[in-house]
């Protein structure tokens, strides 16, 4: 209950600030009409007729829940107005990138970790990849995959996602790689242990607790990536796609659904690594 | 034929070893000479920057001396650490969080391909060593500073080595806890019969421990006393107040002086 205290306090001055939003800028429409129609409205008349529109240019708190749990509970899962279903999409791009990225990033680590040529060129590339805007790379990586003859868009969406995860994975695990000290490296030579002794034995556990803290960054930038792939024209499956049919055909609720159902997506992905990691720590003997 | 407690394990003859640093060379050790027979319990003390360290680490071939020649049981110190030749204690006890005790003495017999039965047996006889039966499964944390240096000890021990080197291993831990320990690796040396090479600050610890206390100065890093104990091998806490101690003590602190005279 302390823990839930802020949250909640947080969570109802959102709620709060929403609705004022939402009055606010639904009320221009009705002042329109009414205007239109030669009538004059007051305050009190404008408010309730700004909380449930069809088209709000702010769709209030309960409407955007509403659309949400139609999306979520009223349709069957395969249908294509099924949250759940075009979840599922983003989900499965979301873990296909997150594992290539974890895979991209350990591997890349562990040769910067050994070869300082890797360091000196690599790592600067690392760097500079990840200014370079995804909104702009990912339309190119889509025409690319299609060139190279790669049919349907699982894969660029995985490269696309992995390409947004990889870097922390791999910034967090050159620190965590490197974190052991020279007298723990010094111990192992006495005991004449080579390098894959030193790499499995030491360097490797060492760097767990780096590795655990960059995957909750990771996975949450791999559902950006994912959501990022689907949104190019032509998607129209998966979250993404949801939010740019929802803004083009004029269906803000539509794109408010599919904008809280990544984000319960998300803090779900988030839950399951944190979950995970606990397990890890548990293992590795980390006090409670 | 020899007695085999008087064979030389490790020999240094006109050994210099340079760093090269940023400020230019520093000379860490220059010509030193000593020879540590088996059995020996030797101390080397000294200030800081006297090369009592770096000696320590040119022995277990963590260093390498620029000149002179270094052998421990007859054969360079690579080789020797090749064939297990010693068990290494740090300052730090530096044991692997994520491993139990358990865990960590089992380390070095891990990367040296004991068989699992093996590991059990002889994680379990060290453990008794240095009297921490039942602590096999505690994690590091679950243990005092003291105990986690007795852990670390059992490790060095773990795998047999003839050579037990320790670079100020009890530096770090208050003076109750030290006398303990002192007692503790007494007894140890009294058991095993290892070749003890001990790194210290303190002048009562060297003494008290010692058979052969190597007196060190520092700029550069040389041996300027080597004294043998008169000491008997029993040696209860209180032997610190008994005469003998104290010459030799005195005998410590006036090699220490003089080194420091030179500068």
């Amino acid at each position: 209950m302390n823990r839930a205290l802020p949250v909640l306090t947080v969570l109802t001055g959102i709620v709060v600030i929403w609705y004022a939003a939402a009055v606010w800028m639904n009320a221009a429409w009705v002042f329109d009409q009414a205007q239109r129609a030669g009538q004059e409205v007051t305050w009190a008349e404008v408010i309730p007729q700004t909380m449930d529109q069809p088209r709000p240019l702010l769709p209030p708190p309960h409407q955007v829940g509403a659309e949400l749990w139609k999306g979520l509970f009223d349709q069957a899962v395969t249908s294509k107005r099924s949250l759940v279903y075009h979840g599922i999409v983003t989900l499965k791009g979301t873990m296909m990138g997150f594992g290539l990225g974890i895979v991209v990033g350990v591997l890349l680590a562990m040769a910067i970790v050994r070869f300082r040529v890797m360091d000196l060129s690599v790592m600067p590339w690392a760097i500079i990849s990840q200014t370079v805007p995804i909104v702009a790379l990912a339309p190119m990586i889509i025409t690319v995959s299609s060139q190279l003859g790669l049919s349907g868009r699982d894969v660029p969406k995985a490269v696309i996602a992995a390409y947004l995860s990889f870097f922390p994975v791999l910034v967090s695990m050159v620190k965590g790689l490197r974190s052991p000290d020279q007298m723990q490296l010094d111990l192992l030579k006495t005991y004449g242990a080579g390098e894959a002794a030193t790499f499995l034995k030491l360097r490797l556990p060492a760097s767990m607790p780096y590795f655990f803290a960059s995957l909750k960054v990771a996975v949450a930038a791999s559902l950006v990536g994912t959501i990022v792939g689907e949104l190019p024209t032509g998607a129209i499956e998966g979250l993404g796609a949801r939010m740019l049919i929802g803004s083009q055909f004029g269906e803000p609720l539509i794109m408010w659904a599919a904008l809280f159902a990544a984000a319960i997506l998300a803090g779900l992905l988030i839950l399951v690594v944190g979950m995970v990691e606990r397990l890890a720590r548990r293992r590795m003997g980390v006090p409670a | 034929m020899k007695d085999k407690a008087s064979q030389p394990v490790i020999e240094a003859r006109g050994l210099n070893l340079v760093f090269q640093t940023a400020d230019g060379p520093v000379q860490a050790l220059k010509d030193v000479n000593l020879t540590i027979n088996q059995g020996d319990f030797v101390s080397f003390i000294g200030p800081s920057g006297c090369g009592k360290t770096t000696f320590l680490r040119a022995i277990a071939a963590l260093e390498h001396p620029t000149s002179g020649t270094l052998t421990v049981n007859g054969m360079p110190p690579d080789e020797a650490r090749r064939r297990r030749a010693y068990g290494y204690v740090f300052q730090a006890a530096g044991l692997y969080p994520w491993r139990t005790i358990a865990g960590n003495i089992r380390l070095p017999l891990e990367i040296m391909g004991f068989s699992r039965a093996e590991q059990d047996e002889r994680t379990a006889r060290v453990l008794d060593l240095v009297e921490l039966t039942g602590f096999g499964k505690k994690f590091p944390w679950q243990l005092s500073g003291g105990m986690q240096q007795r852990a670390s000890i059992a490790r060095a021990l773990a795998f047999d080595a003839d050579i037990l080197l320790m670079d100020e291993p009890f530096g770090a831990l208050d003076e109750i806890v030290r006398d303990r320990l002192n007692e503790e690796v007494l007894k140890l040396w009294a058991r095993t019969g290892k070749t003890i090479g001990f790194v210290t600050h303190s002048i009562p610890e060297a003494v008290y421990l010692s058979t052969k206390i190597v007196v060190m100065s520092p700029r550069p890093g040389r041996i300027t006393d080597v004294i043998d104990s008169p000491l008997p091998k029993e040696r209860p806490l209180d032997i610190r107040d008994s005469r003998e101690f104290i010459e030799i003590a005195h005998r410590v602190r006036e090699g220490l002086r003089a080194g420091h005279h030179d500068d």
